[in-house]
């Protein structure tokens, strides 16, 4: 099956909220998969990537733009 | 070293984000048993928000505690949010509140039966469960008495092994069977923070946080008067997460029992209390500068000039002859006041939630 790409609007969240989502959308995606989070909070900047990190994932990138953060994670793996 | 078979034992950890539970964490570790770490966000939870949200912070460090310290541990770290199910843990504390609205012993038994039920599931097979209690820390929940109350009530039972203050307790499954060595925990107890500072320093640990009250803003005086303020006006205890989030936010004023101003005291909760626009009625000053305010309650008609001329009075306008309002209704309607700013003394103390 072909990777796909997800979305998940987190703009109004507060951390950790935008991680559990996150969290929450991966575990139900397999390797090559792409999240595409959109977050206000700006402590996003530091607990998603710090998540991806530790779980294998891998942020591709991070743009700012006013007060939207849009974080662009590639699912690498779900076995835990 | 734990002398049994070859079986890789797995605990999971309650992280709180404290130095506690940190060391608890890798004490474990170093035993050679495979840890994760597991934390609940109750909504409650003392982290970035305030941060977050007010511009003058906006430099200050915004990360979240926990996840700090499962990566200083090398562990993964499973955030679980339990909102919903925490409610009642808030609103019917069976073993009653501490000092303020913090239900710790109630808390506490819900946590480790929330990490239980997630640590037995079957995709995790974990063996016990892991926290940074320590007996006599904290006169409500941390004492001799409640530790095996939260043992037997979150049904861990002697799956729950405390590695701070594991020798001033009975030896749990993970010691009798010798997945972890008894002699190589500890046996700290009481409120002195020198042994877990020690135990820091030979660990390897140069940076934590130590929270001085607790984990969570239901140990804050304030916070649980706007909470109990919340409660007793609503007529019933309740909430959901908005409200509780806005408890963390602005000045909070109530003129009349039936309505309470929210009002922003800087930039960056002014962005945020603009995005409740369509939940709450809202004012904002047009004329001069001035805070976004939020009406919390169901206000008459006299109520919104007067809640109008209140916003005026924290606007750059408080000395002016007129200030313009403009007040957003719930249908999206939006009219505008022309109003002279509530003079500084007739804003009661007793208004001040
Ligand atoms: S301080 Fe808050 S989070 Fe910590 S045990 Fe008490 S109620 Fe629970």
């Amino acid at each position: 099956m072909s990777s796909q790409t997800y979305h998940l609007d987190a703009r109004r969240l507060l951390c950790p909220m935008p991680v559990i989502r996150t969290q929450d959308m991966i575990s139900g995606l397999t390797e090559g998969d792409q999240v595409v989070v959109v977050c206000t909070d700006p402590g996003v900047l530091s607990d998603i990537p710090s998540w991806c990190r530790m779980h294998g994932h891998e942020v591709l990138s991070t743009t700012t733009r006013d007060r939207e953060i849009t974080i662009t994670v590639l699912v690498r793996s779900t076995v835990r | 070293m734990p002398t049994s078979g070859s079986k890789q034992r797995k605990a999971v950890a309650l992280i709180s984000g404290g130095l506690d539970s940190m060391l608890a964490a890798r004490v474990i570790q170093d035993q050679g048993i495979h840890v994760e770490g597991i934390n609940f966000y109750t909504g409650f939870c003392v982290e970035g928000h305030t941060h977050a949200i007010r511009e003058k912070d906006k430099n200050k460090q915004k990360r979240n505690n926990a996840l700090w310290v499962a990566e200083q541990l090398g562990i993964k770290l499973h955030i679980i949010d339990v909102i919903e199910e925490y409610k009642d843990v808030v609103i019917n504390p069976v073993h009653g509140y501490g000092q303020n609205l913090n239900p710790c012993l109630d808390c506490k038994i819900f946590m480790v039966n929330k990490a239980q039920a997630w640590a037995w599931m079957e995709q995790n097979q974990f063996d016990f469960i892991i926290t940074g209690e320590v007996v006599g820390q904290r006169p409500k929940s941390q004492r001799k008495e409640t530790m095996p109350i939260i043992a037997r009530e979150s049904g861990a039972d002697d799956r729950l092994l405390r590695p701070l203050s594991a020798q001033n307790l009975p030896p749990t499954l993970p010691e009798r069977e010798g997945w972890v060595d008894r002699d190589a925990l500890f046996g700290f107890h009481g409120r002195n923070r020198k042994p877990q500072i020690q135990l820091a320093e030979k660990l390897g640990f140069t940076e934590y946080s130590q929270p001085a009250g607790g984990c969570c803003f239901l140990t804050d005086k304030a916070y649980s008067n706007k909470l109990a303020d919340l409660w007793q006006f609503r007529g019933k205890r309740a909430y959901e997460l908005d409200d509780i989030m806005l408890l963390k936010v602005g000045r909070h004023l109530r003129p009349k029992p039936h309505y309470k101003l929210i009002i922003s005291r800087e930039e960056g909760e002014n962005h945020f209390l603009s995005g409740y626009r369509k939940q709450f009625i809202s004012l904002e000053t047009r004329s001069h500068y001035g805070p976004v305010a939020l009406i919390d309650g169901h206000p008459l008609e006299q109520d919104l000039k007067s809640a109008a001329a209140i916003v005026a009075r924290y606007s750059q306008g408080r000395d002016a002859a007129r200030v313009t309002v403009d007040i957003r209704m719930l249908d999206g309607n939006s009219h505008s006041l022309e109003i002279t700013p509530m003079p500084a003394d007739q804003i009661l103390d007793a208004w001040h939630v």
